[in-house]
């Protein structure tokens, strides 16, 4: 339904796509952005049938978090396309890209379109897909890329597992020039992590715990950049954690390779320490590396080295988490942390809060090619309301995601959404939100 | 054992002295501990260790049951967890655990209130064996700061290394391993020792001398090339002990596959090698493990309640 003429009065514009920041308002339009800016109402009360006073709180494009695992279909007991909805919007995410390890697997246009129908369905956070680069991610033969890219599928990847023959990846490289194609790479070379659990490091020798070396993301990069190099196809690598991978993306970029990288939050928000006595929440993979590296991606992001920051949502219940260390699943989720762990990077004075949020909005949705992430006159009207200050403190028991696998329960943080808007409509509303 | 000090360590090794001379006499068996439930939870087998709780706490006098794996219900599928709290309904008073995975008795203190005695988990920590190689050494030898002990073969894996290290060192012992380099876990050096790839080298002018079981599945070809190679360079034999101190001991945890990281010689020679006496310390180390942590807990008092100190839960060590 359209949403009919809304006006955001008051509030501290920001697009990070073009370097807005001024104090002005937002008129929405049947679900569109029609009009924003200082000029706004200057003359007077605008005739419409709602208006939002901001008092001064920031309003943004919505968030795009561009690495997310729903778990729907196939184990909708972690996740599901409404509850992760739910879970986007309480984090100010508008738009979102799931990855393709469901059951079924992404890996064939059916379940594309089954994806986008659920997503219709539920009215929430705008879902869009990556589909697997090989049939049932085993790494052998392609999927139709070509296809798969007609039915909307934003880009390829084999999740999160690495895509490992060199030979397969090379020819998926070639192939996808042909549709202008991006693929993403979990970039892990699978006989140096085989049976890790952690960073391999003093940590995992005095837990007793087996340790996945640095040298298994460095080496996979670098091998990597050799095989992009050899097509013009987009290449992008997910989640990096190590200096010297991302020294060598770095390099490579410069020399004017089509390649990218993002990471998670808890990659620059925490290392390694936090297994502390096993905790098995801090076990995800890649593992959380040590200080130098942590301070490596903070850099990495600073300089744009990384492009981009996705949640990487992994859900998964308790009864694959409370256990021993070596029994337990890997991942964290992340849909509700994204934002105020982000904007850590700008309270500790890393970038600005431009920069910060670039890494969230438009540099993603660049990436993915979505029309999304900025703010633009005959957009849909995705935004975010947040207080880029308020302090409050990660609560497990509150948030919204099924499963609530999260390490940075109790963890005091700044800067929170405070209402989620898509095509118009206010989805998400903080219980506490002055507005 | 890492984080206990070096008071503590002492207090447990005096208590266990006294229980030596106990477990000498015809009469083994003391009342002390009478009425107290010790249950042996072994999520992984073994034979000696199972056997030495169960005597200490029969000798203290406690009811001893051992729960074994194979007829419990972790083969139906309960988790690790769930075992934890339904032994904990039936208020033992102390639960020892061994089990294959590092950090599993830590998850399984967290989940009961009495005491945990840490039976060996994963490639995490061995306490008890570290307490009784201590003891065997200190009775030897009368002290254990200012000498040199050599931890020798698969350290990477091995529970009894990272204990020894952490208590030597605690107490003022100068500690070296000696391994092949992919039998060494990775910052080695931060663990306070000296670290040594050739074994003539690592034993010169030692004191003790720790040999370490090497694993079956670690012999051949995925670690070290060969049962042959790796006696000949790491195995320890009459030659290589030479290189120690002359009234130097040579001690090992148990099993030992002889030829493969010891001369069946040396492990029968009885002037050297004081393999028995730690088999006899094993039990004496376990009683002051288990008098020490229920001692101070109340008797039951006339409601029939019985107050567990939460801090009494030893954890990991």
């Amino acid at each position: 339904m359209p949403a009919g003429r809304i006006a955001y009065l008051n509030a501290r514009l920001l697009d990070p796509a073009t370097g807005l920041d001024e104090t002005g308002a937002v008129l929405v339009e049947d679900g569109k952005i029609a009009d924003f800016g200082a000029h706004l109402f200057k003359g007077g009360a605008p005739s419409v049938r709602q208006v939002v006073d901001c008092a001064g709180l920031c309003l943004a494009p919505g968030l795009v978090d561009m690495r997310v695992q729903l778990r729907e279909p196939g184990q909708e007991h972690l996740e599901d396309i409404n509850s992760a909805g739910d879970a986007a919007l309480a984090g100010g995410i508008t738009q979102l890209a799931c990855l393709p390890n469901t059951q079924p697997v992404i890996d064939d246009v059916p379940v594309v379109e089954f994806i986008a129908r659920r997503a219709r369905e539920a009215k929430k956070v705008k879902i869009n897909c990556y589909a697997a680069l090989t049939k049932g991610m085993q790494g052998k033969e392609l999927t139709e890329i070509g296809l798969l890219s007609e039915a909307g599928v934003v880009a390829f990847t084999d999740g999160e597992k690495a895509t490992v023959n060199a030979k397969t990846l090379s020819r998926a490289l070639k192939y996808a020039e042909a549709f202008d194609a991006m693929i993403v790479q979990h970039p892990e070379e699978p006989s140096l992590a085989e049976n890790g659990l952690m960073n391999k490091g003093e940590l995992a020798s005095r837990l007793g715990l087996s340790g996945i070396p640095r040298e298994a993301e460095i080496i996979m990069v670098e091998r990597d950049l050799r095989l992009a190099a050899m097509s013009g196809t987009r290449f992008h690598f997910a989640h990096v954690t190590t200096a010297e991978a991302l020294d060598a993306i770095r390099k490579a970029k410069k020399q004017g390779l089509p390649v990218t990288c993002d990471t998670a939050p808890h990659y620059f928000a925490l290392n390694e320490t936090a297994i502390g006595n096993y905790r098995t929440f801090a076990k995800v993979s890649p593992p959380l590396r040590d200080e130098g590296d942590r301070q490596a991606v903070v850099a990495a992001i600073a300089d744009g080295t990384i492009d981009a920051i996705a949640s990487d949502h992994a859900p998964h219940d308790q009864d694959s988490k409370r256990l021993p260390f070596p029994q337990a699943s890997f991942g964290i989720i992340g849909l509700e942390t994204l934002l105020p762990l982000t904007l850590e990077l700008y309270h500790n004075k890393h970038m600005t809060l431009l920069e910060a949020l670039a890494a969230v909005t438009c540099k993603p949705a660049d990436l993915l090619r979505l029309k999304a992430g900025r703010l633009v006159r005959g957009a849909p009207a995705d935004l975010v309301i947040f207080d880029p200050d308020r302090p409050w403190q990660i609560d497990e028991a509150k948030m919204k995601s099924r499963s609530k696998n999260t390490p940075f329960d109790k963890r005091p943080v700044q800067g929170k959404a405070l209402m989620t808007i898509v095509d118009g409509r206010t989805l998400f509303r903080a219980p506490d939100a002055p507005l | 054992m890492e984080g206990l000090s070096a008071s503590e360590i002492s207090l447990l090794l005096d208590t266990a002295d006294g229980y030596v001379e106990q477990n000498r006499q015809a009469d083994k068996k003391r009342d002390l501990l009478h009425g107290r439930t010790l249950i042996n939870l072994f999520f992984e087998n073994s034979t000696r260790t199972r056997t030495s709780f169960e005597l200490a706490g029969k000798r203290l006098g406690l009811d001893v049951i051992n729960m074994s794996v194979a007829t419990s219900a972790i083969k139906k599928g309960e988790t690790l967890i769930d075992t934890a709290m339904t032994l904990n309904a039936m208020h033992p008073d102390v639960l020892v655990v061994r089990h294959a995975d590092s950090g599993a008795v830590e998850l399984l203190s967290q989940k009961v209130n009495c005491s945990v005695i840490n039976a060996g988990d994963g490639s995490h920590e061995h306490p008890t064996q570290a307490l009784l190689d201590a003891l065997t050494i200190r009775r030897r030898i009368g002290r254990l700061n200012n000498l040199t002990v050599a931890i020798c073969g698969d350290i990477a894996h091995s529970r009894v290394a990272r204990s020894n290290i952490h208590l030597l060192h605690t107490m003022g012992a100068r500690v070296r391993v000696v391994a092949p380099p992919t039998l060494l876990p990775p910052a080695m050096d931060r663990f306070g020792v000296e670290v040594f790839t050739d074994m003539r080298k690592g034993l010169a002018d030692c004191d003790v001398v720790m040999m370490l079981r090497l694993q079956l599945e670690r012999m051949q070809g995925s670690f070290v090339p060969s049962v042959r190679e790796y006696y000949r360079y790491f195995g320890l034999d009459a030659d290589k002990l030479a290189y120690a101190k002359p009234d130097a001991f040579v001690m090992h945890p148990g099993p030992m596959n002889r030829g493969v990281e010891i001369a069946s010689e040396l492990a029968d020679d009885i002037d050297r090698s004081v393999i028995r006496q730690q088999v006899e310390m094993g039990v004496a180390v376990r009683m002051a493990c288990i008098d020490i942590l229920t001692r101070n807990q109340a008797r039951p008092g006339p409601t029939g309640d019985t107050y567990v100190d939460p801090t009494e839960t030893a954890g990991g060590n």
